[in-house]
């Protein structure tokens, strides 16, 4: 190699490296702020057209969202403040997705486990499955009408009847629904992906049925039934905002949404719907924490 | 000693979900003696596997007797244990609840049941791994502990189902070695399902040749040579070239019909 080949290439190997050191940088200060931009261009945008448009009922500015966002515990449309309506929201979800919890994971953890019983509930179970949740809307307003869970209990006053009034079996009906078929189906796949090994391995250390169950099965599935509940607060929360939609609601974000909506109060709407993908995303990510702090070995034994 | 494991006139049939029979294993008759390391050799779909699972109980014989210590076998027994090929650890449990689980099953208080685990994760040189998840282990080391797992329940018969399968070469040859000087030392009885006729030759005392579709027995060697074994021994050749010439007759038959 003569002297000028390798000044050559030195100097493109230097070039090279100061390469890869700013793009190194570059990357590193690209993965913190990637996540933003978008977000940050949307707001620049929403906020140049609603200046142009100037029309707060067609497109509110930003600050006027703000606004009604920095102050959650305003009345707002004198139907409560805005933390209070999500509140109410989120106590329905809560009593529709206990239920359906209460039901899905043990009936979705028996057929995984049998054979007969699978063949027996599925193709009935199956006929439900496709029919979304608000479908069932007209039908679980002729049952249930108004009927809360305050008229359940008989509870007839004071800030009990006010809270448990605006509980709707309905509501918790479509919830339920909703929440339902992810939990349901990840339960079954949970013990169905359960390695036969495992089972054996147990059987020859001298297991019963009950080990079977309590020491392999439960814990095979477990992650999976955490997805599926992850999954399923996911759609339940979809489902009530568009429930609360429909006629016969007094309260919640969704309720809060239409009736600004019918009163032409286009920031109050935008609001709303923030409300709604933060305590959705919340949701979400605590979920997301649990399955990776517990069930690491999942991913990795894979 | 007499026969720790007496089979007589065994078959097996799997009915397929098509509703298909399949013969797994066709009339095997099998004596076993105590503190005998017995090698069960053949090809895939020589019913090998299906043999050890008869004789641990996980699954029953169509037609013949099993009898294990002179009972009639209904299921797995607590003088049984079982290694299986991979994947048998519990993947959220750790080393030591893993190697004790055995014990654990059998109501055995905490502190004690750690302690008799704690000295077999010692014999086998994994006592580093104590509370580590199966997951940040290597091969051998699971395989370590699956088996100090089955050893936990101080088995007086141990069934492994080619343990070694899923280890590299040299791997492999260190656990023979620790698997061959337990053996020496503590005198258990073992039946070892392996495809490769070197790892047979290279451990057992008796090495039972099975064939394929159906299975079936159709040699029984005894290999008469001392521990630790040499594989560039010529005794060990001949045994190797015997069993091998053996093995390949079988499937010479097939590839013609083939």
């Amino acid at each position: 190699m003569d002297k000028t080949t390798r000044s050559v290439s030195l100097s493109f190997l230097s070039i090279k490296n100061f390469l890869t050191v700013e793009v190194f940088r570059l990357d590193r200060i690209g993965s913190f702020l990637s996540p933003i931009i978008l977000p940050v261009f949307f707001i620049v945008f929403w906020q140049v057209f609603a200046v142009r448009i100037d029309n707060s009922i067609v497109l509110p500015t930003v600050h006027e969202v703000l606004d009604i966002l920095v102050k959650p515990t305003a009345n707002l449309l004198s139907i409560g403040s805005l933390i209070r309506n999500v509140l109410v929201s989120i106590l329905r979800v809560g009593l529709g997705y206990f239920a359906a919890v209460l039901i899905a994971i043990p009936l979705g953890l028996f057929i995984g486990y049998s054979k007969k019983v699978a063949e027996f509930i599925m193709p009935f179970v199956n006929l439900f499955r496709p029919i979304a949740p608000l479908a069932w809307v007209p039908l679980v307003l002729a049952w249930f009408g108004v009927t809360s869970i305050a008229t359940i209990f008989q509870i007839e006053r004071g800030s009990l009847y006010v809270l448990f009034n605006n509980i709707k079996v309905s509501m918790i009906f479509i919830i339920f629904i909703g929440a339902f078929f992810p939990i349901l189906t990840n339960s079954i796949y949970g013990v169905k992906s359960v390695r036969k090994t495992l089972i054996d391995s147990i059987l020859t250390l001298g297991a019963n049925e009950k080990d079977v169950l309590l020491k392999v099965l439960l814990p095979a599935a477990l992650p999976s039934v955490v997805t599926g509940l992850r999954i399923g607060l996911g759609v339940a929360w979809m489902c009530l905002v568009s429930a609360e939609m429909l006629p016969g609601s007094l309260a919640g974000v969704g309720y809060l949404i239409t009736h600004a909506y019918t009163v032409a109060r286009t920031d109050i709407v935008i609001a709303g719907m923030i409300a709604i993908s933060f305590v959705g995303g919340l949701l979400d990510w605590i979920f997301q924490k649990i399955e990776a702090k517990f069930f690491k070995w999942q991913s990795m034994s894979k | 000693m007499d026969n720790i494991v007496e089979i007589n006139g065994l078959s097996k049939i799997f009915v397929s979900e098509k509703k298909q029979a399949v013969q797994a294993l066709r009339d095997v008759n099998l004596d076993i003696k105590d503190q005998e390391f017995v090698c069960l050799i053949g090809p895939s779909g020589s019913g090998k596997s299906t043999l050890l699972r008869l004789m641990e109980g996980l699954i029953t014989p169509t037609t013949g007797t099993i009898k294990v210590m002179n009972k009639p076998l209904k299921g797995p027994i607590p003088e049984a244990a079982m290694v299986f090929q991979e994947y048998s650890l519990f993947p959220w449990r750790n080393i030591i609840d893993n190697v004790a689980l055995g014990l654990e099953l059998r109501k055995v208080p905490k502190n004690k049941r750690y302690e008799i685990a704690g000295k077999i994760l010692e014999r086998f040189g994994i006592e580093d791994f104590y509370s580590s998840f199966p997951h940040e282990l290597s091969g051998g080391m699971k395989q370590r502990a699956a088996i100090a797992r089955a050893i936990a329940i101080s088995p007086q018969i141990l069934y492994m189902d080619e343990p070694f399968g899923a280890l590299d070469a040299f791997t492999r040859f260190k656990m023979q070695k620790g698997l061959i000087s337990f053996w020496l030392e503590e005198k258990r009885t073992i039946v070892f399902v392996t495809h490769s006729v070197e790892e047979a030759v290279f451990l057992g005392t008796r090495v039972i040749a099975m064939s394929s579709r159906p299975g079936r027995i159709i040699g029984d060697y005894k290999i008469d040579l001392p521990y630790p074994r040499d594989r560039w021994n010529e005794e060990f050749g001949t045994y190797f070239k015997e069993l091998m010439t053996l093995m390949n007759s079988g499937d010479i038959e097939k590839s013609m019909a083939f």
